[in-house]
């Protein structure tokens, strides 16, 4: 396998090498007996579903926790490490999922705090402005975090890290977050960096990215080590039948769907930011028919949720007639009459959103459910149906738990949002308004919850998905609209949407030129 | 101009046992911990510094028990807050009642003594020029020590790399972690530094502004420090301004009563609190963004190992 790699000698000893590395957290394995070897000049990914053990494996390795046994060589000798400042101070990075960093402090502050202080704060600065230009990452080191946008973020971390001059530098799904075209442009600042001679680790869920870019695979699942390969010789399918164990179903969609009468129309809803961080949206129209599935793609942050919001009823408008559930005008009205009028909604956040992270599940399901089941008899709870409503849901969408009615905080993310797409759905919508359906769920779990929106879909229901991920978005929808600025674009088919056109779209530039030449003769 | 001179005097040594308490507080604060317990941490700094003073006869002696006091207080809320990740708003609340009850128990045998208070600055020529002299050059060491304390934190805070981390753990102490730094360590720390100075803001009463102890003195000045550490918003200079303006309050109420001005005296002394709020609205609705609290206040910390 090493001899397909390039790079590698056999007569040297790897970068960077564990040997039989195992956390326990008391019973539980979350690592067991893991060998893997990092070589200069590599893209190594690691793959795996959540829970794998990827981000244990990771941690360990940046000195965050010490491994329960086995080892790990640094340049073949063996290496404890006392913590993440003895991890850098080696030559190790770490350019984390979710950010490390301090929003109300400047660039230069939380740059500072991610080394090790030896250089005076301005000769820090004055580096910081020049690795930045190296690279091709321009930042103002005078911003407060706060201000800045998520790949500019991204940005502080890789700056950060590069500032080190690592030798190895670990990234922990870099692109989930990123457009299209900003994906690309890290791209190219790995390649330069696995060019200068160093050893990448890439964890990422998106396969077709990995084979593009990565030279070695090392694939987890349930804490083990299953396979390591040449990502380039594999299909996206051979790799995610390793991650998960099994092939994962097909979601399909049901011949023959009628597209109906049209059940949740949007007519120019404007919609004032409501707080500086906010998204002002502006003169948004759309029309969802029963049977169909409308994908809104975009980067984070460009109104997703304040559509949401105004769709749902959390933040009303003042003219009824911007929303219109089933014919009848509801942009005044609460979240609970809208219910009544058969909408349902799932937002984006799973634990304070979507559920109240330390009630039950049976307590979540009458949180929605009382306006229009029966859950509410006279002013009274009626806690039986409310476990029927938690039975039904665990048997038809393969909720797993271990108990009948848990907290919903006990439930792994997968599982819960299972649960919440579950609870909406057997209420039976006419209109489904679902955020980021599968964020952070693992495939199996991913492809019950896509095939639950296609069938429902299937039953005559409108069914309207906001995403990020747009190869979920190409597997579901019938048309596509990218949201940008608060604005939303005409939708389009979901078979002309290429990915180059959806990026184009999330990163803000028009798709029709015609517009500016008009302009510029008339 | 005498009661101008007189009434500029008592605003500065009631201010003074504020800012002292304040600044420590506001160490605390910005690390990410919020004490409640400043209350008690002083009653018992007054008892233990009013003691030592009278056994030892010597203030220097007094205000090194109030500051030993409040660090030891201090430690006990450390040890529930940081070790054993207890609710930080029920664990200084309780501080308080401790502290309350510790330093009636601690004071009842000096209860009805006296001390000669801390000596009053004197540099002849400049003491005695009329007006500010006395105002500028006659105060005790502790009105001096409040003000070199208050420049000492903002040059830690914002001008080194120590102050920095501190900053960052108060910001978001899981990215802090995740970089290395020892959260819990630099949180005990800072709640140390909080108790020190509340137990030396304590102290400040018996050993300068009354000459003898009395159960309950501090009067909650404990509760006004914490107003007034959520007043500056967190910044040590603003932290100047606010325990000025709180010690005239309470003076002014002090002279308006005596002057018989019909404003119920319970208002003038809910007007810190009062200006409080008014400036946290005031500071939410003109900033755009981020947080001006240290956005991690409050909130439990266990390290995952």
């Amino acid at each position: 396998m090493l001899d397909s790699t390039p790079g590698p000698r056999s007569d040297e000893a790897p970068l960077l090498q564990t040997v039989g590395l195992t956390k326990r957290y008391g019973t539980f394995l979350a690592n067991e007996a893991i060998d893997i070897d990092i070589w200069p000049r590599q893209i190594h990914a690691l793959l795996g579903e959540n829970g794998a053990g990827k981000s244990t494996l990771v941690k360990a390795i940046y000195g965050l926790i010490q491994p329960s046994e086995g080892e790990m060589r640094w340049l073949g000798e063996k290496m404890v490490l006392s913590g993440p400042s003895e991890a850098r101070s080696r030559g190790i990075g770490m350019v984390f999922q979710h950010f490390s960093l301090f929003d109300n402090l400047t660039v230069a502050e939380n740059v500072a705090l991610g080394l090790d202080g030896k250089e005076s704060f301005k000769d820090m600065s004055a580096r910081l402005q020049e690795v930045s230009n190296v690279y091709g990452l321009p930042l103002d080191p005078k911003r407060e975090v706060w201000q800045l946008s998520v790949g500019e973020r991204q940005r502080i971390e890789i700056v950060r890290a590069l500032m080190q001059n690592p030798k190895f530098l670990i990234l922990d799904e870099p692109t989930a977050v990123l457009t299209p075209q900003e994906a690309d442009q890290l791209f190219v600042v790995l390649e330069r960096l696995k060019a200068e001679g160093r050893a990448i680790l890439y964890i990422s869920h998106k396969l077709e990215e990995v084979k593009r870019l990565c030279d070695t695979a090392t694939i987890l699942r349930g804490g083990k080590k299953v396979s390591t390969c040449n990502p380039k010789f594999e299909t996206a399918a051979s790799l995610a039948r390793m991650m998960v164990g099994a092939d994962i179903k097909e979601v399909r969609a049901s011949a023959g769907r009628q597209v109906g009468i049209p059940r949740l129309v949007v007519n120019d809803l404007n919609l004032e930011p409501d707080d500086a961080h906010g998204v002002r949206l502006e003169h948004i129209s759309l029309e969802l028919r029963g049977g169909e599935i409308l994908g809104i793609a975009g980067v984070a942050g460009n109104g997703q949720d304040e559509l949401f919001a105004a769709l749902s009823g959390e933040r009303p408008s003042r003219d009824p007639g911007t929303v219109v559930i089933d014919g009848i005008a509801a942009g005044h009205l609460s979240i609970t009459r809208r219910r009544k009028l058969g909408a349902a909604f799932v937002p984006e956040e799973r634990l304070g959103h979507g559920t109240a992270p330390r009630m039950r599940l049976s307590e979540n399901a009458l949180l929605t459910g009382h306006a229009a089941s029966g859950m509410v008899q006279h002013g009274f709870v009626n806690t039986a149906a409310m476990l029927l409503t938690v039975d039904r849901a665990t048997e038809t969408f393969d909720v797993r738990k271990a108990k009948r009615d848990p907290e919903a905080a006990s439930l792994s993310g997968g599982n819960l949002q299972k649960f919440i797409v579950g609870r909406e759905i057997l209420r039976n919508p006419a209109v489904l308004v679902v955020s980021q359906p599968t964020w952070g769920v693992d495939a199996g779990a991913a492809a019950v919850i896509r095939q639950a929106l296609l069938d429902l879909a299937a039953n005559g229901a409108a069914v309207l998905v906001t995403s990020q991920d747009l190869d979920e978005l190409a597997e579901i929808t019938d048309r596509i609209a990218v949201m940008f600025h608060g604005h939303l674009s005409e939708p389009m088919p979901t078979a002309d949407a290429s990915r180059e056109k959806l990026g184009l779209l999330m990163g803000g530039s028009s798709l029709e030129p015609k517009e500016a030449t008009h302009a510029v003769r008339a | 101009m005498e009661l101008a001179e007189a009434i500029i005097l008592s605003v500065l040594a009631a201010s003074t046992p504020l800012l002292i308490a304040a600044t420590g507080e506001l160490v605390t604060e910005r690390s990410g911990v919020l004490n409640l317990g400043v209350e008690g941490m002083m009653i018992v700094g007054a008892a233990c510094g009013f003691g030592g003073a009278w056994l030892s006869g010597s203030i220097i002696v007094g205000a090194v028990c109030g500051i030993v006091a409040g660090t030891l207080l201090s430690l006990i809320f450390a040890m529930m807050t940081l070790g054993l990740a207890v609710n930080q708003v029920a664990s200084g609340l309780a501080l308080t009642i401790l502290g309350i009850g510790l330093s009636g128990l601690i004071g009842a045998g000096f209860v009805g003594e006296r001390i000669t208070p801390a000596a009053h600055l004197h540099i002849p020529g400049l003491t005695d020029i009329p007006l500010v002299g006395r105002i500028l050059f006659g105060e005790d060491a502790f009105v001096y020590l409040s003000l070199a304390l208050v420049v000492g934190v903002w040059w830690f805070l914002y001008k080194t790399r120590a102050g920095l981390i501190l900053r960052a753990c108060g910001d978001n102490h899981t990215s802090a972690h995740a970089l290395g730094y020892p959260v819990l360590r630099i949180r005990m720390y800072a709640v140390m530094f909080g108790g020190a100075c509340a137990g030396l803001a304590g102290a400040y009463l018996p050993l300068a502004y009354t000459p003898f102890f009395i159960p309950g003195m501090t009067a909650g000045r404990g509760w006004i420090a914490l107003a007034l550490t959520v007043f500056a918003s967190w910044r040590p200079g603003r932290l100047v301004i606010g325990a000025y303006l709180f010690g005239a309050v309470t003076i002014l109420q002090l002279h308006a009563q005596g002057a018989g001005i019909g404003i119920p005296s319970q208002f003038m002394s809910s007007l810190p609190y009062l200006a409080t709020v008014i400036v946290l609205v005031a500071l939410s609705r003109a900033r755009t963004g981020g947080s001006t609290a240290p956005a991690a206040l409050g909130t439990v910390f266990v390290p995952d190992r």
